[in-house]
């Protein structure tokens, strides 16, 4: 191998790494966001191709194997999922990057264990990638609702999940300070039981936080085998991965700590808080819920000077984005602007409701977030709330409620509010919504992709 | 602690405020591909696990590696996939022309 293949490779590893940088700075506009995730993924490309001319390489035939089964199994499936099971999707891919980092410690410390800080590294990267697989994997199932959205409280759990980490992380450190193999496989296992016991009591609302933790620490899991790779003859594929493992851990810890404020809940209370497991109980809501049928909600919004659109989660479920997309459309052809006000929580993962809606074809201009909506909202005559309930929910205002301090989108200063839902039942907080009871909100029962089918014929028929 | 180790450990450092720095510019709007773009970057993780299978000598640790392969893979071409196609919904050129 002459010396300029290595230079060669090593200048794929520094061209990569920032492209990776402009591919993430490219996301800061719509315009540019698709140019530099293609850039990013012809960077991937090279430094792959490059690691495998790297000296000291072998066992070609398997890896070609790996790459081909799960690199194939990862597009098909990417191509061919429902754009509403992205967030379950994005879960599981950043799991399996976890579960490699995981698997990655796994070789080195089954090859080199010694008692030293390039195994403390390789530790650290197998503690928190198992986490991060077996976390991720509980999310996907709950997502897909293979599994219930509530949460799963098992007695005593703090203690427990404690003991489990302290004894995993207990086997890997006596594994090696004394140089014993056979002690990764407790410490394997205790982790991955670790992620599941983390996740199970989390529920579905709760998600966006919880993606977006799994995906920070994904990528710190990359960035510690990074590091324990650096030492080795092909080194500077580790700095690629510290760098690139650090960015992911940057963006995901500030979109974590961004879903958690957006909820007035710390990272902790959402984590251990096994949030919505319990009601809250003793609080008399007064009021009725007041049915409306579909042609008086239609002429309602038709008379509008303007009508704002609160979807939730409800819309991602019944797949109402295209229906809600001709409501807008009819809407607007008689004159009514429409704009879509959207919680930073609304969904199951950060920007859930931007994505549909974009794929349902709304202009992305007509978005509006929750500090750009809440002024508008008392000079709106309609407010349409499709499957939204604990991010419009006025109890947050209320001093004891669960829900207390969250900043809430404020449609209950509307003048009309009409609520599409599909039953009587309560928000996924257990909690019942003050809004439905207020004087100026009516419901509007039904699964949302009819209701809002009904809609768009009723004013139609008016035309 | 060898001198490489320290080396990385500047690198990381300048690295978070880099990605910091980028990243706090990105809209709330673009909140899904950001999450599932820095998904596929660290993707880069094929590398490593590459470098673990290419270098395993026991069959324990091929098998090891092999699934660190798969799994890398997968976050690769997933990850990859996904944000393509939640971007390419915000792409609104190529939406005038296909309609819906």
């Amino acid at each position: 191998m002459s010396a300029w293949v290595g230079t060669v490779i090593d200048a794929v590893y520094v061209v990569a790494v920032l492209v990776f940088i402009l591919g993430l700075k490219a996301m800061s506009s719509p315009e540019t966001a698709r140019r530099g995730i293609v850039y990013a993924g012809g960077a991937m490309l090279a430094a792959v191709v490059a690691i495998l001319f790297s000296p000291g390489i072998s066992n070609f035939a398997l890896i070609a194997v790996g790459v081909i089964v799960g690199g194939g199994i990862g597009w098909y499936w990417a191509r061919v999922v429902q754009m509403t099971a992205m967030p379950q999707m994005v879960a599981i891919f950043n799991g399996m990057g976890g579960g490699a980092a995981a698997a990655i410690a796994g070789v080195v410390l089954l090859s080199s264990l010694t008692n030293s800080a390039d195994t403390g590294l390789s530790l650290a990267g197998a503690v928190i990638g198992s986490t991060s697989i077996a976390g991720s994997v509980i999310a996907f199932l709950k997502l897909q609702g293979w599994m219930r959205q509530k949460p799963v409280v098992l007695p005593a759990r703090q203690p427990v999940n404690l003991a489990v980490l302290a004894f995993g992380v207990g086997f890997g450190v006596y594994a090696a300070a004394t140089v014993q193999p056979f002690y990764l496989l407790p410490f394997f296992v205790l982790l991955l039981l670790y992620g599941i016991l983390l996740t199970l009591p989390i529920g579905g609302a709760d998600m966006p936080v919880i993606i977006s933790l799994f995906n920070a620490l994904t990528g710190i899991a990359v960035a510690l085998d990074g590091f324990a790779l650096v030492n080795g003859p092909l080194g500077d594929a580790g700095y690629a991965m510290v760098i690139a493992g650090v960015l992911v851990g940057a963006a995901g810890s500030l979109l974590t700590v961004l879903m958690a404020r957006a909820m007035n809940r710390s990272i902790g209370n959402v984590i251990f808080g096994a949030f919505g497991a319990a009601e809250e109980t003793g609080v008399e809501v007064t009021g009725s819920l007041k049915p409306i049928d579909v042609d008086d909600a239609a002429s309602m919004m038709e008379y509008a000077n303007q009508v704002i659109v609160a979807p939730g989660y409800g819309m991602a479920v019944a797949q109402a984005q295209q229906r809600v997309k001709e409501l807008a459309d009819v809407l607007e052809s008689k004159g009514v602007p429409v704009k879509f006000a959207i919680h930073p929580v609304a969904g199951r993962m950060p920007g859930h409701m931007n994505v549909l809606l974009a794929e349902a074809g709304i202009d992305y201009d007509k978005l509006l977030d929750r500090d750009e909506a809440n002024p508008e909202f008392a000079h709106t005559d309609v407010v349409l709330v499709i499957g939204a309930n604990d991010v419009v929910n006025p109890a947050a205002r209320r001093v004891g409620s669960p829900l207390q301090g969250m900043p809430i989108l404020d449609v209950d200063q509307a003048k009309n509010v009409i609520v599409i839902k599909r039953g009587q039942g309560k928000g996924f907080a257990g909690i019942e919504n003050d809004l439905f009871y207020k004087d100026n909100c009516r419901m509007l029962y039904g699964d949302a992709q009819q209701v809002v089918g009904k809609l768009v014929q009723s004013l139609k028929r008016a035309a | 602690m060898a001198a490489d180790l320290w080396t990385a450990l500047f690198i990381a450092i300048l690295a978070a405020f880099t990605g910091y720095e980028v990243i706090s510019r990105v809209p709330v709007l673009l909140h899904t591909p950001l999450m599932s773009g820095s998904n596929f970057i660290h993707g880069i993780v094929l590398v490593g696990a590459i470098v673990a299978l290419g270098v395993a000598t026991t069959p324990l640790e091929q098998a090891v590696g092999l699934a660190a392969v798969i799994m890398g893979a997968m976050n690769v071409t997933g990850g990859y996939a996904v944000t393509v196609r939640i971007l390419a919904m915000f792409d609104r050129s190529k939406r005038r022309g296909g309609g819906s």
